[in-house]
């Protein structure tokens, strides 16, 4: 099956990728719209670089179907890569060449016109804020600063797609904020980008995310949906003292369904918060955990995500308990 | 193949080596040093011997045949001595290296025109530098007698006579019978052999460790493009280093350059261009600096040390390691560069050796092609 779809930006059918007799990506699906930002969340490990790669044309499919900017993975690998603009997980530009030579390599590698290979350059150089380093050697700049010069070197083209790895992790919180900015001021002019990341704030910055855990994909929506439709259960917020003693404790009351950590509190999710929260307290104040705080909130996705993986791992629990 | 790319990669390539003054010193002061520590050290002449001489005859004709010794260049008398005790002592502390003694009955024995036993010691230790000297001796006595022999026949004849073979020895080609004449032009061969393959061999390897290799093959660039732009630098500072080594030869080591220098280097190129790949090759498959680096020593000194007729005459192996030779390449580079540096020779009779360089090259640089992938894993 080939699939070359035009509407969307980027199309998966089933796609997966074994390495040995490892599954790191299992049976795939989604698909991304135009001038989408499309966050792929999960834990470390998940197989998210695994996806981001298939779909750049750098990591062959073990099968499944899929194309990107209207081309298909499985045979116009080359094509796509002209196409598209790639940010790997970890720093990928040359660190003994300054600001300037790492650009000017890639104008010439992506073949930037003449004409336009200087504008491009002060595009680069102005969005990611070097100019007064403009011939500083890249190993010398901050994390904000490297990350900010590898966005603009994989876009110098002005590609309709971008996949980013990571590109967040290890920067100071300032830099990210601003990596976001351009992030949205790109899929402003309707580029679409494909970004990872295991920081559920950021995740709420997307338009639709997809969690993925162990290979597969358990969740797909925007942020709305998943807190709305993947959380039946309520979640109660509770700070009150020796919250780890607490979390196990709390376990016992009648509704509660589980209990984390959050923050300096714990997050406890019940069948029905309106009917817990009092029976929650007085237990609380019996234990003498004095809780300060027990109510009711609307779910953050960290819970959704943690909810959703623990309902995940109880469903597979049994089976293995059979297979092993 | 598009130029604008292939020039963007070797501009980024020029850099790289430039920033790293490791990376130079391997690149241009390391071929450099390599020839002439082995330039000195492989010069296979022995000249001006020193020996202690221990006269017991003490007559014209003995002095006469001493001093046959100590007017040949490959005789140095350092010391008259009197006893092997103290010739020993000479041999021991290195002032001799070899120990002359003629017989109490030397001139006697002369006039009658007999065998004369002269006795001519040499310190066995360099066994290479004694077998030289010894045949350097011979050669000092063997001339004297026949000269000996000649006038005791005239005078016993009374008329002038001749031997019946006159052995007029002439060397071709290398007139002087000079080591390095042969030494040097070689040792251009293996070294360039070693450098080229060790220099490319990080290059690929070194964008797959540090993961620039992941965002380059991202893009369009196509794997020729790459391979080319890559090799286009080393290329330049390959021919550079032909261009030094052929300068040091001329002017360090005196070796006379008879044929054409411009097939010289042209020839160079078409090595070059192999042996470059050779090691481009070595790192795209190892995908690691280390490994690479290791390979491309294994893989390119032996070789060519050994089995290139650079140090050993392929002519004298063993049936089965001359077919192996073929596949050495710098067998052929060691060929074309002695036959143009000795004999002066050029392509007309080179042809051969030039073609299956030019094969070897062709064969390795699509190798490195085809095994050059855009994919990880
Ligand atoms: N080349 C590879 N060979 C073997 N296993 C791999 C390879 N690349 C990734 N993996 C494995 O696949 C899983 C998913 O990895 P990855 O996609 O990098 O996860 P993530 O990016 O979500 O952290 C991990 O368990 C990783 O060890
Ligand atoms: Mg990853």
């Amino acid at each position: 099956m080939t699939v070359t779809d035009t509407k969307h930006a980027v199309t998966v059918r089933d796609l997966t990728r074994r390495f040995g007799s490892f599954t790191a990506v299992d049976r795939v699906s989604f698909d991304v719209s135009p001038g989408e930002i499309f966050g792929f969340l999960g834990p470390n490990g998940a197989g998210k670089s695994t996806t981001i790669r298939m779909l750049c044309g750098i990591l062959a499919p073990t099968s499944g179907a899929g194309s990107v900017a209207g081309f298909d993975i499985m045979t116009q690998s080359e094509k796509i890569k002209a196409h598209i603009g790639y940010m790997s997980q970890k720093f990928s530009l040359y660190e003994d060449l300054t600001v300037e030579e790492n650009i000017d390599f890639y104008s010439g590698i992506y073949r930037i016109p003449r004409e336009k290979k200087k504008e491009r350059k002060e595009w680069v150089i102005e969005m990611a804020g070097l100019a007064s380093h403009r011939d500083a050697r890249t190993a010398i700049l901050s994390g904000g600063w490297k990350q900010r010069l590898a966005l603009g070197c994989a876009i110098l083209h002005e590609p309709p797609v971008i996949f980013l790895d990571e590109p967040t992790s290890g920067v100071d919180p300032m830099s990210r904020r601003k990596f976001w900015d351009l992030i949205y001021e790109l899929t402003g002019k309707g580029v679409t980008v494909f970004v990872t990341t295991h920081y559920m704030d950021e995740a709420e910055y997307c338009d639709r995310i997809g969690l993925v855990y162990r290979g597969e994909l358990i969740a797909l929506g925007t942020p709305e949906e998943l807190k709305n439709e993947h959380m039946k259960e309520d979640v109660l917020e509770v700070a009150c003292d020796r919250p780890q003693d607490a979390m196990e404790a709390v376990e016992k009351v009648q509704g509660v369904k589980e209990a984390a950590l959050f923050g300096r509190g714990l997050h406890v999710v019940a069948d029905d918060a309106g009917k817990t929260v009092g029976a929650l307290r007085s237990f609380l104040e019996m234990e003498g955990y004095l809780p300060t705080r027990v109510e009711g909130i609307t779910p953050s996705l960290e819970d959704v995500f943690v909810s959703l993986i623990e309902a995940r791992d109880r469903a597979q629990q049994p089976q293995k308990e059979v297979a092993g | 193949m598009k130029p604008m790319r292939i020039f963007a990669v070797a501009r980024k390539e020029f850099l790289h080596i430039f920033r790293d003054p490791r990376s130079l010193a391997m690149a241009i002061a390391i071929p450099m040093l390599l020839l002439v520590l082995f330039g000195y050290a492989l010069t296979l002449d022995v000249d001006d011997v020193p020996i202690a001489v221990w006269d017991r005859d003490a007559t014209p004709a003995s002095r006469d045949f001493i001093s046959r010794f100590s007017a040949s260049p490959y005789f140095t008398i350092v010391r008259h001595v009197d006893g092997y005790e103290k010739a020993r002592h000479c041999i021991d502390s290195g002032e001799a290296l070899a120990f002359l003694v003629i017989p109490e009955d030397f001139s006697e024995t002369a006039s009658t025109g007999q065998e004369i036993p002269v006795q001519f010691i040499v310190d066995g230790s360099d066994s290479n530098t004694a077998t030289i000297a010894m045949g350097y001796a011979d050669t000092v006595a063997a001339t004297w007698s026949r000269r000996v022999m000649m006038e005791l026949e005239q005078r016993l004849a009374g008329k002038s006579s001749s031997l019946p073979v006159d052995m007029r020895p002439r060397v071709w080609f290398n007139p002087d019978m000079e080591s390095k004449n042969y030494i040097i032009p070689g040792l251009i061969a293996v070294i360039m052999m070693v450098i080229a393959a060790l220099l490319t061999s990080l290059t690929v390897a070194r964008e797959w460790e540090r993961g620039t290799m992941e965002q380059l093959i991202s893009t369009p660039v196509k794997g020729p493009e790459l391979i080319l732009g890559k090799f286009l630098p080393y290329f330049v500072i390959g021919m550079f280093d032909v261009f030094l080594a052929v300068l040091m030869g001329e002017y360090m080591f005196h070796v006379p350059l008879r044929g054409s220098a411009a097939l010289l280097f042209f020839m160079a190129a078409i090595f070059l261009a192999g042996a470059l790949s050779v090691g481009m090759l070595i790192s795209i498959v190892t995908k690691s600096q280390l490994l690479a680096s290791q390979l491309a020593m294994v893989v390119t000194f032996l070789p060519s040390f050994l089995l290139s007729g650079f140090m050993y005459a392929i002519a004298n192996m063993p049936r089965p390691i001359q077919v192996m030779t073929h596949l050495v390449p710098a067998r052929y580079f060691v060929a074309l560069l002695k036959g143009i540096y000795l004999k002066g020779i050029g392509l007309e009779i080179l042809f051969v050796e030039a073609g299956l360089l030019a094969v070897f090259g062709i064969v390795v640089v699509l190798l490195a092609n085809v095994k050059f992938k855009k994919k990880l894993v």
